[in-house]
């Protein structure tokens, strides 16, 4: 199967690849799939506790390179975001960003939960910790 | 230097040897005739082609010329084989003996035969994809008819026990079929030897044309007869009707003809070239898994599994080299390969594997490149991988409780 181009050139330049201390306050961090699924993204957020907003993001993922694509557009596209607007983030804008053929829709599955899962993590974290951003 | 990509999946198919096509031309252009035709000197003309080729692709398997049927391939050789026997022998019995590792052109067969009411068995592998002769006389039952074993496995090389297998079966009477798609100008293959009553081969496989391929059907001790599926002419015997495709047939007999000569020298050269590209690899890379047996193997054939890095994501890293991967990442059913699964790998390592096939036209430059070529890519995946960075921190990738989608 041919890739797109956007595929290949996530994939050959692959964008915030890497990782936060999870145990940071301002690190949110989603792990997504299982690797019998061949498919497995880890994605982190860092918020900026003055403005809520994402600073910065990481990823690694095990998978093809539609699913080490998409999960290097998902960190581009949450950086900047408020928690909120990122929880907006479809996977079909990821499909049509990166023309993903049906059978890769999955892997802009996966980026979108692993968004929403680490955007969970940080507001499972900071709900437990005793003084929070916004206290 | 070489042509990129290298092409180093010839078990997925080869390139068609200059000299086959060179003996196939000729049938193309003024040696027209159909061979069927007995009454001018263009039909016999093609016969004669016919006849060497015949002779030339049942020697390769020390058969006779007259036991070999030519069909399009090797899948309908197995369809033939395996659906010819179940209807010619249904009185007899309605048993067939198969294993869980063969081509799908040899299980789905069986599979449409068992909804039409024949039952099957499909042995399991041990960790290396083997079949014990054992375990085929243990299954046998007096409503057994045909037992179907491939000889070299496509995937990971593995080579059966062919020539005690056949033996099991001629002392219990059961008719043996034998894939033996990979292994025929691989390996010596002799039906004589190795009690073979049906064998299916292939041209494409040994560097001959696609699209040709033939079907070997004892004719003494036992003479086995078949039910055709294809009515018509009543041409080969009548068990595959259809007007002679001359120039493929030429080509295979050519193929055959090359193999069987070359076949010592040409193993041992291919040999070393998988022990070179094998020891490069393992040296460099770490949790580099061989999956197959490591001695009873295809001599070409290389499968390894690169732990923490999905096989398809590598075959994108590796562009300049042209694989395989058991990884079935780009299938709706995300189910990696069945082959690899049956040897009971973790479904983790069957999406991490890659199948090097050596072939005729490759050299040690190409395997050196490629040997680099992999182990940058591995190692560039591994740096983005989060299995491997949760591996580096010790943690047992079993036992995390994965969110599966």
């Amino acid at each position: 199967m041919a890739y797109s181009t956007k595929v290949l050139e996530h994939y050959n330049n692959p964008r915030n690849v890497g990782s936060f201390d999870k145990d940071d306050p301002m690190v949110g961090t989603g792990i997504v799939g299982a690797p019998e699924c061949g498919d497995v993204m880890k994605l982190q957020i860092k918020v900026n506790p003055l403005t809520g907003l994402i600073e910065d993001a990481k990823f690694k993922t095990f998978g093809c390179g539609s699913a080490i694509a998409s999960s290097s557009l998902a960190t581009e596209w949450v950086k900047g975001k408020s928690l909120d607007a990122a929880l907006g983030i479809r996977n079909t804008e990821i499909v049509e960003e990166l023309a993903l053929p049906p059978v890769k829709v999955h892997c802009s599955v996966l980026a979108e939960d692993a968004i929403k899962a680490a955007i969970k993590n940080l507001q499972d974290k900071q709900a437990n910790a005793p003084q929070t951003v916004n206290s | 230097m070489f042509k990129l990509p290298v092409y180093m999946d010839n078990n997925s198919t080869t390139r068609t040897d200059p000299r086959v096509l060179e003996a196939m031309i000729p049938y193309f252009t003024e040696k027209f005739g159909n061979s069927a035709s007995r009454n001018h000197a263009y039909g016999w003309e093609t016969e004669e082609g016919v006849d060497l080729a015949r002779e030339q692709v049942a020697s390769i398997i020390n058969a006779s010329s007259k036991e070999i049927i030519f069909t399009s391939g090797a899948t309908e050789s197995n369809n033939l084989a395996i659906k010819g026997v179940a209807a010619m022998y249904k009185k007899k019995g309605n048993h067939i003996i198969s294993a869980a590792t063969e081509h799908k052109a040899v299980i789905d067969p069986c599979m449409r035969l068992e909804r039409d009411g024949c039952k099957v068995t499909f042995l399991p592998v041990d960790k290396y994809g083997l079949i014990s002769p054992q375990q085929v006389a243990d299954a046998i039952t007096d409503k057994t008819i045909l037992v179907s074993i491939m000889a070299a496995n496509n995937e990971i090389g593995t080579i059966h026990p062919i020539k005690e297998i056949g033996a099991i079966c001629k002392a219990k009477g059961v008719l043996f079929h034998t894939d033996a798609t990979q292994a025929v100008g691989k390996i010596p293959m002799d039906v004589e030897d190795m009690g073979i009553d049906l064998l299916s081969m292939t041209a494409h496989k040994m560097y001959g044309p696609k699209g040709i391929g033939a079907l070997y059907v004892r004719r003494k001790d036992p003479r086995v007869r078949l039910d055709a599926m294809l009515d018509g002419g009543g041409h080969e015997r009548g068990m595959r009707s259809g007007t002679l495709n001359v120039t493929g047939i030429v080509g295979m007999g050519m193929a055959a003809e090359i193999c069987r000569k070359e076949l010592h020298s040409e193993s041992e050269r291919l040999l070393k070239l998988r022990n070179r590209l094998h020891e490069g690899i393992s040296t460099k890379l770490e949790d580099a898994y061989l999956n197959g047996h490591p001695t009873h193997r295809l001599p070409g054939n290389l499968n390894i599994s690169f732990a923490f890095v999905e096989g398809e994501g590598l075959m994108m890293g590796i562009k300049d080299v042209a694989v395989s991967s058991g990884s079935a990442c780009t299938s709706a059913s995300l189910e990696p390969s069945y082959v690899l699964k049956a040897l009971g790998l973790g479904d983790e390592l069957a999406h991490s594997s890659i199948r090097f096939g050596l072939g005729r036209f490759n050299t040690e430059e190409e395997v050196d490149f490629v040997i680099n070529d992999v182990v940058r890519a591995v190692n560039h995946l591994r740096d983005m991988s989060p299995l491997y960075e949760m591996h580096r921190q010790g943690i047992d990738l079993k036992t995390v409780q994965w969110a599966a989608h």
